[in-house]
Order: C-alpha cells, then structure tokens, then sequence
C-alpha cells in the first residue's frame, strides 16, 4: 500500500470513530436520565463531530477527487467504514452508553497523546486540538462509572452487565493493519500495540474503584479497522445517511 | 408516573467570566457531589465560552433573606442618597465602575 492511499485510509478510520462516536450519542439527545447528562452526552456529541469534519476534509484533500468531506462521510456503504466495533454497538441503557464512552475515550486518549507527535503535522495538529476534549471525556465517564458502581444494586447491576456486553469488542480498538505496517515506520501512525499497556492500567483503575471486573476469556470481536462489522452499523447508516441519499448534496 | 423529585440534589452554579471579575450566579444544576457538580455546571453553562472558573455551592447551604423581612431589611436605604458616591467625578480611563 502506497502511503497516500494508506493516510487516507488512516484520516478515515479516525474520522469514522469520530463520526460513529458522535451518531450514538447524539441518539441521546433529549432521552437522558436527567437534563445534566443529557446536554453532556450531547456535548459529547458535537466534540466527536467536530472532530470527524477535520478527519473528512483532510480524507478528501488526500484523496484529490473533488469529493467533499461530507460526500466521503454520508455516502460510503458499511464495509468501507472504518471505525472499530465498539463504538457501532447500540446504545442499550445508559450504564451501557456511559461504559462505551469510558472505554473508547481511555483509549483515544492514549492514541491522540501519541498522535501528537507524528510526522504528519496536520494528523499530530487535529490530536493537540482534539485530546482537550477526550480527556474531559474520560474524566467525566470515569467518574460516572465510579459511581455506578458504588452505587445502588441495581447501578451495580447495570454497570457490571454493560461491562461485560461490552468488554468483547475492546480488542478491535487495538487491531492493526495494512494501513497502520505501511505509517508506523514513518512516524505518522501510532503502534497501537504500545498503547495496551497503558490502556490496561488506565481502565482497571477506574473499574477497582467502582468494584466492577472484568471477565477474562471471552471471545473478542474484531475487524472494524478493515471493514467487517457487526450488524449494527449497517442500521446506523440507514439512519444516518437517509438524507443525504435520499437528497444528496443538500445542505441547510 | 410518580410526581416525587428524584432528581439528585441541588446546586447553584457561579461563573467567573475572567480572571480579576467575580463569579455571578448562572443557575442551578442537579448532582450527586462536588466533582459533578462542577462537571454538570461546566457542561451546562460555559458551552459557548462564558467562563474560566466555577464554584458550586449546594442550594440548601445558602442562607436567603426572607420575602417578608424586605421592608425592614432594604426601605432605609432608600432615602440615603448621600451613601452613593455620585458626588465624586470618576478620572477618565477607570474601568469596571
């Protein structure tokens, strides 16, 4: 794989976490447990989007075909997303949500810490301006999770189950590719392997102190980063994209 | 549907706009602790910029005057003009007056 087509590649998988991030939490909005929550998991939302739309514009100027950002991102079918699995699973209650989000954003943070320094300067420049808001949101699902588990028997319940719907797709996060051979040497893409540790260590801190564990020995989903998803993602898109199918180009 | 509050206590947020500028009540939010508190006041009242700092207090711990007491509390000092320091020129070039 050339290095262009692998940095586009790259940009893409970045921007489809981004974008499936901000979909799924934007299926929050007005449905949260209480207002606070609600407008922070929209918050959320709105960072993961914003970030997605650097990820696009810089895909597209990659790919040099006069597509915009928002055509790369509404109008590709699910076997070219290339997001990681965790983030396309359903919602399912917030203890899950919450779980998702505390999850994926120990490990953007480790990712886009690392980013900061690749050789691309517009990739390490996005992770500068986007790790500001992945740390506030790993601290804030963090202490979420903290106190679900510490708190009623039914919180507990609801947190220990979301861990272990969702424990399985963890592995996928740090599953490389092609892409990832054909950058790392270069200094632009992050050895995902020599986040893990750091990951481990982050996660099961949190996840002690809310008397949460994980069960070991289950059987890991993986594929995302090249294409093979679960069957959530396809309805995601259907919803997703309907508009910009059913209209394309339209903008308001 | 039960009508009873089940919502978590409540807090009163203050936003301090800029660093020297004192922190002005912005509203109320509901929270579990401090640390939510403070991250539910941040969420719900600096999303577009408005603040460098907040302090949250929880609603209960403030001691309000009372609606009744208001004549004895605040009429005096309405015919105390000389109180306000309006006889004084301000120099050009003071701010925050």
């Amino acid at each position: 794989m050339n290095t262009k087509k692998a940095l586009y590649n790259y940009c893409l998988r970045l921007a489809d976490n981004n974008l499936i991030a901000g979909q799924r939490l934007a299926e929050w909005c007005s449905n949260g447990p209480i207002l606070e929550e609600d407008l922070a998991m929209t918050n959320f939302a709105l960072d993961y989007l914003g970030q997605a739309e650097f990820h696009y514009n810089y895909a597209a100027e990659l790919e040099g075909k006069n597509r915009s950002g928002d055509e790369i991102a509404f109008t590709r079918s699910e076997r070219q997303y290339f997001n990681c699995l965790l983030l396309e699973q359903p919602n399912g209650d917030f203890a899950q949500s919450m779980m998702k989000i505390f999850l994926y954003s120990a490990f953007a943070k480790l990712l886009l810490g690392a980013l900061t320094h690749s050789q691309d300067e517009r990739l390490a420049a996005l992770a500068t301006k986007g790790i500001k808001e992945i740390k506030y949101h790993f601290r804030h699902s963090s202490e979420c999770i903290i106190r679900f588990g510490n708190g009623t028997e039914e919180s507990q319940h609801r947190s220990q189950f979301a861990l272990n719907e969702i424990w399985p797709y963890t592995a996928d996060l740090f599953e490389m590719n092609d892409t990832d051979q054909a950058l790392i040497s270069l200094g632009i893409a992050v050895d995902l392997n020599s986040l893990h540790t750091s990951w481990l260590l982050s996660v099961n801190e949190i996840l002690n102190a809310a008397n949460l564990s994980v069960i070991h020995n289950q059987h890991m989903y993986k594929g995302g980063y090249k294409g093979n998803h679960t069957e959530h993602l396809g309805h995601l898109l259907c919803e997703m994209q309907y508009l910009q199918r059913a209209h394309p180009g339209a903008i308001w | 549907m039960s009508t009873t509050d089940n919502q978590l206590p409540l807090w009163e947020v203050f936003i301090q706009s800029k660093s020297g500028t004192p922190h002005k009540h912005a509203g109320s939010i509901h929270a579990s602790d401090k640390n939510m508190a403070l991250e539910n006041a941040r969420d719900i009242y600096t999303r577009r910029g408005e603040g460098r700092n907040i302090w949250v207090v929880l609603s209960d711990q403030i001691a309000a005057s009372k609606t009744e007491d208001e004549a004895e509390f605040f009429d005096p000092a309405d015919d105390k003009v000389y109180r306000h320091p309006s006889f004084y020129k301000v120099p050009d070039g003071v701010k925050n007056m």
